[in-house]
């Protein structure tokens, strides 16, 4: 049985629709990616699954309950990291733990015991006593995991939880996600950015205005949609390059912003093309999943 | 069907988790908390009840202080329950996004609405039981009759809180709560009998001030206060479950309205 069961998924805010015949399945112990641009219906859709707001059509089973009929029982069941730190900032770190799973009716005893591992998990021990307004945005936003772990759930959401992380905070929060899935349960994220989703989700939905416009392992949408080689070329010359030599030689060429994307199966005439070029500078790896969501989603600019 | 559960309020016994959540923030704060809430009606009533009634005649047959410390008993309530349904719970459900976090919890807006108008009503019953004590340290209390006060005293609390956490629902921003500071909660004050009996006021102003729950509650404070049994309990009551129990019902509508979307 899947952990998430979305079929037929629909609602519409003032006549649009923002989620709009959503299919989703998501196995237990898997990651799976909701993957789309901003406004594409990532986070309405997270609300519906919540039980939060009541869908116009289709359903929704989570953990084998329907939502939003019996969604308050599926809640007690799952773990939310939400995309704004919503930490109680009347609270210390200890104290956020603690009346969070108050929440979930845990006797304090059962608290108690399974504070310090939460603790632990999200590197906090010895902030265990500090005030919210105190900690980096990557303590709130591994405080902000942990807490969604608080019941022990099976699943977990999370909406960008990478999202305004320097480096170091977002390899600790990889980390720390990889660490869950191993434990076998299963995770639901958004995220736009790729190298995320490439690098933890086992599956992943591309959705745009609201449909799933491509499913599956990250690598296979890659091979699916991508040449497996893409040269980036970049500066002053790079258009003026495209045109007299980029388009003939790569199977694709793409202009975003300033860069030309060149698409090919073989990039070594055109790596050896711009070696001789002083006035543009090139980046020449392999296909991504960033390459896949461009191509389907478009490249102009979403607000 | 979707109407229906729309409008079907389903609150549960898990309001006690947001009630102590509240009540957790509470306790470090008590002491600030309660000087603030306690300092000004307390100041107002020594200050014209002393002040003001040492140039005045017994006022219904009190003195003027006595008769004062029963409307600041009611009107403290009112002013705590307002703030803390309106400033603090709208921090909690708009700035903080407390309410958000809590949502993803096993707990329901339903929930959460209830948990905050009965912690609203809870501080103000805190509010309006401190003056009452204050009144009866001073001897203006006259029977263990006022202790009947307590009760009403909360209920004046919920009927503000649910009043209070409508204007939330609505709030955009905090400087939404001044109208219905200026307009309401300051009108109401000079119009129930906090400060002067209403027969004072013409007669359809008399007329109106029955309609405002603050006159109902003040009407039965001050009674039980002096020792005696207030005239029409049951019906000043009504009006006050009535306010309570209407006001919570809309704040819920509304919040949902707000928040569910």
């Amino acid at each position: 049985m899947p952990h998430l069961r979305v079929s037929g998924l629909r609602k519409s805010y003032d006549g649009t629709d923002v989620v709009a015949g959503l299919d989703l399945e998501i196995t237990p112990g898997s990651c799976f990616g909701l993957l789309g641009p901003n406004g594409a219906g990532k986070t309405t859709t997270l609300r519906l699954c919540l039980g939060l707001t009541e869908p116009d059509g289709g359903e929704i089973t989570m953990l084998g309950l329907p939502v939003p009929e019996r969604a308050r029982e599926a809640r007690s069941r799952i773990g939310v990291v939400p995309q704004l730190d919503n930490l109680d900032p009347d609270f210390s770190v200890r104290e956020n733990l603690l009346v969070f799973g108050r929440y979930f009716g845990i006797p304090r005893r059962d608290l108690e015991a399974r504070i310090p591992g939460l603790l632990e998990f999200a590197g906090l021990t010895a902030r265990e006593h500090a005030r919210i307004q105190t900690l980096s945005g990557g303590m709130k936003r591994r405080l902000t995991l942990a807490r969604a772990l608080v019941n022990d759930p099976q699943l977990i959401f999370l909406d960008e939880p990478s999202t305004g992380l320097d480096p170091q905070a977002r390899h600790l929060i990889w980390e720390r996600l990889r660490k869950l899935t191993n434990e076998g349960r299963t995770i639901v994220l958004t995220t736009h950015f790729m190298d995320e989703a490439e690098r933890l989700c086992d599956r992943v939905a591309i959705i745009d205005h609201g449909r799933k416009i491509a499913e599956g392992a990250p690598r296979d949408l890659i091979a699916q949609h991508i040449e497996p080689q893409v040269v980036e070329v970049f500066g002053d010359g790079a258009q003026s390059w495209a045109e007299s030599f980029g388009r003939g030689a790569a199977e694709r060429c793409e202009l975003t912003g300033e860069t030309v994307f060149c698409y090919t199966h073989d990039a070594d005439a055109i790596v050896h093309a711009l070696d001789a070029r002083p006035d543009v500078r090139y980046l020449h790896r392999p296909a991504n999943l960033e390459d896949v969501f461009l191509k389907l989603t478009g490249r102009e600019l979403r607000d | 069907m979707k109407l229906q559960r729309a409008l079907r309020p389903r609150p549960s016994l898990r309001f006690v988790h947001i009630w102590r959540r509240n009540g957790l923030v509470w306790t470090k704060l008590a002491i600030p908390s309660m000087l603030g809430n306690l300092a000004d009606p307390m100041l107002y009533m020594l200050g014209l009840g002393y002040g003001l009634g040492a140039m005045m005649p017994d006022v219904v047959g009190m003195p003027y202080i006595a008769f004062l410390a029963a409307g600041t008993v009611c009107s403290s309530t009112m002013m705590s329950a307002s703030f803390e349904s309106m400033y603090s719970s709208f921090s909690r459900m708009h700035v903080q996004r407390t309410w958000d976090a809590i949502m993803n919890a096993p707990v329901t807006l339903d929930d959460l609405v209830l948990g905050e108008a009965i912690w609203s009503a809870s501080k103000a019953f805190l509010s309006g039981a401190a003056v009452l004590l204050v009144a009866s340290a001073l001897g203006l209390v006259e029977s263990t009759l006022a202790l009947w006060v307590l009760p009403v005293v909360f209920l004046t609390g919920l009927v503000f809180a649910g009043l209070g956490l409508i204007m939330t629902s609505l709030s955009p921003s905090y400087d939404f709560f001044m109208y219905y500071f200026t307009l309401a909660v300051t009108p109401m004050m000079l119009a129930s009998g906090v400060f002067f009996p209403l027969d004072r006021l013409p007669q359809w102003l008399q007329a109106a001030a029955q309609a405002l729950p603050l006159t109902h509650a003040v009407a039965l404070v001050r009674p039980l206060m002096r020792g005696v049994t207030p005239d029409a309990p049951i019906a000043h009551l009504s009006v006050l479950v009535a306010y309570a129990v209407l006001a919570c019902y809309a704040a819920l509508v509304l919040a949902r309205r707000r928040l569910l979307k």
